[in-house]
């Protein structure tokens, strides 16, 4: 008989995955490796299908169309119970009926393993909480009860360990905490994470790769530098971090780069950072890659002159200003305080400046305002 | 969210024992009853043998001759579901808002007094308003009660036991529902210049509608029903339509009026219920 | 600039105000003290009369005994009317337990065509006069020429109790989070083993609680019993025949025992929910 789906290793290949509910398409053909060992992100917005995509690698939901390998396993239609795979929920799902440790044992007593109390046991040590292992669920804290769902998942040694927003309902302090734990546990243990989030910089600190999912696609997935320095889409520009996004026309060439008209002041940008299709295009800038200095300054790289000073906020760290630039658009810039030059004050006028090389080139029919809406804390369910 | 159960046939097959009992159990008797309330006896024949007949006049006769009870039983139904309302209310939102950590406790004593059997408990009250209690006498002795006047065998009796006995019955939803309020909305009718008075009103009384709906059906279709208060602590002259139907039954048998008089019962209590609730506003009960 | 508070005297409300004040905040205490005083009355009249020397009509106090507590069953008939009312009880609740657990599941738990209109069907019987139900069945019996009696009784009784015991583990049921299934199912159990191991010990209370709401409802119940047992004398139907000659006392001796176990369950329940939450 085939092999048995709970002894499956490998790499998870999800191909051509299609959810339906009706007219409305939560996934929509998704093709996506993960490979084995590696922390991976599944980041979006509410809605954008990316916890529906979890429950189908957990078996909790069937895709409509498409098939998923674990391996050279086809677990497609097996059920949760036959797949090598567990899941850490949202809000914990930890039993309320039984003790925290007979909670980490159940998984391993359904398997019928022998020697319970030594691995949960381990378990508990590694999340540091022996203490409590005969208290029950309601008697912990959100973190404690975060902690020891991990633990509940980890012990039973899956081939994928996935996670849903585990982290939502900390508060930001131990949020941080936990994010570095989560990324040493899984060095230490060697299993592939797939941890689905809406928060980029959750996503950003913890993963090796991110799949950046907005209404049932992947816009791009790569590293966190990857997706950040050079994204491809401007729902990825706006979603991760914080992007200026200037409209713009392919002027010429000038060797390895591009030369750009933006409203009539010329820049550079490498011909390799650009992904548009045609001569339109966005030039794309991170807030913290401009330099702002007063008009007449000597300066370096690609400058756009006669923007005026519309707002600051002194942040600490750093400094914000909103440039409002002569053709309408307000552009965003940060800048370090880390040379004690006291910050500009509002209505200066002022010159922006930049590094050629870290401009990055959106297609001219994207949609600037795609990843920017607020997204309020929501269940995808 | 029910996770995707290959078997669709699983809730058929879990409802099939119950239902199958309720069809056999509740459904079929209640066509029996139809069938039997156009029947008339049979010429010639012993009590209790009837012939189908399709005879509807038995609801109207069934109906006229005993007007004075549906109407009496619909009166006593509805004074004992205010009283019982108005009595249950306060009770329920001093155990909901203002009773601390006795909470618990004091929904145990709500519903304690039901442990006794009821009929222990009506008696009880007919001996301890009866002749033979001590009230009674005291009362005369005041002058409070004339020297003939009694406080049994009156509709005030029974009226005052059905009031009693469905009291657990008004309570309980009454509390359920005052007790899902947040008390946050009655904080912020405070801060927007609402006083006591006004925010119970305008924001409690609202919010409390769907237990005062579910509480007032509980008491008033079985009080309408209701033939043991009547027959404890009332008179011939207190007979509700549910001591016709009994009599009708064991006493004088004549099967076919007592269906047609259940059956003008279940309506009429179906027709209030329904107008009731459309102008309540439609919840689900169940 | 600072001000001298020291001297200043602190203004005193006086008492009528204070009295009013008291009224005012406490009016809702009294009147619940007033309310439970009412609702006690006959119980407290039931449990002073089970000590009453009263022969054979307990009507009128005629001095304190033990007697009745030491000889419960000294009225010919009562222990048997009890006994009677107790397995009636036992297996009207196990079966209307069981049947209605199953609806609740399926009505709670499964999408499927017909649920609203078993809604409904559930609802009927809880909305139907509870004269119309023991005489439509005993209708049905005389039809099929089968005598009132025991089992009769017992059939009357789960039927009126599974609306009830529906209502209760639905809303149970309702309350349960379905991702701990989930989780289960995660964690290796399949279909069966997460009923057994998580469903069913979440959803327990709920059913142990419409067990004991059946077992109330058909222990007191007098209307239903009256049409469909006959000759079978249930403790309801005792108390009812003997109020026309005089209840002896130790119906009320029974009655307050009730009473008493009854009270003693729930808190004890209380108690044991309690320890579990800690």
């Amino acid at each position: 008989m085939a092999l048995d789906p709970i002894a499956a290793r490998g790499d998870l290949r999800l191909t051509r995955i299609t959810k339906s509910y009706g007219d409305f398409k939560a996934v929509d053909d998704l093709t996506l490796t993960i490979p084995k060992g590696s922390f991976f992100a599944l980041l979006g917005p509410s809605g954008c299908g990316k916890t529906t995509t979890l429950r189908m690698v957990a078996g909790l939901e069937e895709p409509t169309v498409g098939s998923i390998h674990l391996g050279e396993t086809d677990i497609t239609t097996t059920r949760p119970y036959q797949r090598p795979i567990n899941t850490v929920f949202q809000n914990y799902a930890l039993f309320p009926h039984l003790t925290i440790f007979e909670n980490i044992a159940f998984g391993l007593r359904r398997r019928g393993v022998k020697d319970v109390k030594e691995q949960v046991d381990k378990v508990l040590n590694l999340v540091e909480l022996p203490h409590l292992a005969q208290r029950k669920p309601t008697q912990l804290s959100g973190g404690q009860q975060q902690r020891i769902a991990l633990a509940r998942a980890i012990v039973n040694r899956p081939a994928l360990l996935l996670l849903d927003e585990p982290l939502g309902a900390l508060d930001l302090k131990l949020r941080r905490q936990m994010q570095i734990e989560l990324k040493w546990i899984q060095r230490e243990v060697g299993l592939t994470f797939v941890h689905v989030t809406h928060d980029q910089e959750e996503a950003m600190t913890m993963a090796d790769t991110i799949a950046v999912m907005n209404e049932g696609k992947i816009e791009q997935m790569g590293t966190p530098a990857d997706l950040y320095d050079d994204p491809e889409t401007a729902f990825v520009a706006n979603f991760l971090g914080q992007s200026n996004l200037i409209k713009g026309k392919v002027d010429g060439n000038d060797g390895d780069n591009l030369v750009i008209d933006l409203f009539g002041q010329k820049i550079s940008m490498p011909k390799v950072r650009s992904h548009a299709v045609d001569s339109s295009l966005y030039a794309g800038i991170r807030p913290e890659k401009f330099r702002i200095s007063r008009t007449g300054s000597a300066l370096r790289g690609n400058t756009l002159t006669g923007g005026h000073i519309e707002d600051v906020s002194y942040i600490g760290v750093s400094t914000q200003y909103v440039v409002a630039m002569p053709w309408g658009q307000e552009l965003m810039v940060f800048e370090q305080n880390d040379d004690g030059v006291p910050p500009f004050n509002k209505g200066e006028e002022v010159v922006i400046s930049w590094e050629p090389s870290f401009t990055f080139g959106l297609r001219g029919d994207e949609d600037i305002e795609a990843g920017t809406e607020v997204n309020p804390e929501e269940n995808e369910e | 969210m029910s996770i995707t159960v290959p078997k669709v046939r699983v809730p058929y097959l879990l409802l099939f024992p119950g239902f199958a009992f309720l069809f056999t159990f509740f459904i079929l008797p209640i066509v029996n009853l139809a069938q039997t309330s156009t029947q008339t006896p049979i010429a010639g024949g012993d009590t209790g043998q009837y012939e189908q007949s399709f005879a509807f006049s038995n609801y109207i006769h069934a109906f006229l001759d005993n007007r004075e009870q549906f109407a009496r039983s619909f009166i006593y139904a509805t004074l004992a579901t205010v009283f019982a309302l108005a009595i249950a209310y306060p009770l329920a939102y001093a155990i909901a808002f203002k009773s601390g950590k006795f909470k618990n406790i004091l929904l145990v004593l709500v519903v304690a007094p039901f442990f006794t059997s009821f009929l222990l408990r009506t008696i009880a009250w007919k001996q301890i308003l009866g002749e033979e209690g001590f009230l009674v006498p005291t009362l005369r002795n005041l002058h409070l009660l004339g020297q003939q006047t009694t406080i049994t065998s009156t509709s005030v009796a029974v009226v005052a036991g059905m009031t009693y006995n469905f009291l657990p019955f008004m309570t309980l939803p009454l509390y359920a529902s005052l007790e899902r309020i947040d008390p946050r909305t009655i904080e912020a009718s405070g801060d927007l210049y609402a006083n006591g008075i006004t925010t119970f009103r305008r924001v409690t009384v609202p919010l409390s509608m769907p237990g005062v709906v579910a509480g007032t059906l509980l008491t008033f279709i079985p009080a309408a029903g209701d033939y043991v208060n009547a027959s404890i602590l009332g008179s011939p002259n207190t007979k509700m339509i549910g001591n016709v139907i009994e009599s009708r039954y064991f006493k004088i048998v004549d099967y076919p009026t007592a269906a047609a008089l259940s059956f003008t019962l279940m309506a009429a209590i179906l027709i209030l219920v329904t107008l009731y609730i459309r102008k309540a506003g439609t919840e689900e009960l169940v | 600039m600072s001000t001298k508070i020291k001297d200043a005297t602190i203004p005193t409300i006086p008492f009528k105000a204070r009295l009013s004040r008291w009224f005012g905040r406490n009016l809702l205490r009294i009147y619940m003290i007033f309310g439970f005083t009412y609702l006690f009355i006959p119980v407290a009249y039931t449990f002073a009369f089970s000590f009453n020397d009263s022969g054979k009509s307990n009507l009128i106090w005629k001095g304190f005994t033990l007697n009745n507590w030491q000889n419960p069953c000294g009225a010919p008939q009562i222990c048997n009317a009890l006994g009677n009312s107790i397995k009636i009880g036992f297996l009207a609740t196990t079966f209307a337990t069981i049947l209605g657990t199953m609806i609740a599941f399926a009505i709670g738990r499964y999408q499927f065509k017909g649920r609203s209109s078993s809604n409904l069907l559930i609802f009927l019987p809880m909305a139907t006069p509870e004269i119309v139900l023991g005489a439509s069945l005993l209708s049905l019996f005389l039809v099929f020429k089968i005598n009132p009696g025991f089992w009769p009784t017992v059939i009357a009784h789960v039927m009126f109790c599974i609306s009830f015991v529906v209502v209760t583990v639905k809303a149970r049921i309702a309350s349960l989070d379905p991702r701990l299934e989930q989780a289960a199912m995660d964690l290796y159990a399949n279909e069966l083993e997460t009923f057994r191991r998580v469903t069913l010990p979440l959803v327990a209370p709920g059913i142990a609680g419409a067990a004991l709401l059946a077992f109330s409802l058909s222990f007191d119940d007098f209307i239903i019993t009256n049409f469909n047992s006959g000759t079978l004398i249930t403790f309801p139907k005792f108390v009812y025949v003997a109020a026309a000659r005089g209840i002896p006392a130790q119906a009320n001796v029974i009655g307050s025992s009730m009473f008493f176990l009854a009270l003693a369950i729930v808190i004890a329940g209380q108690l044991v929910n309690r320890r579990k939450a800690r």
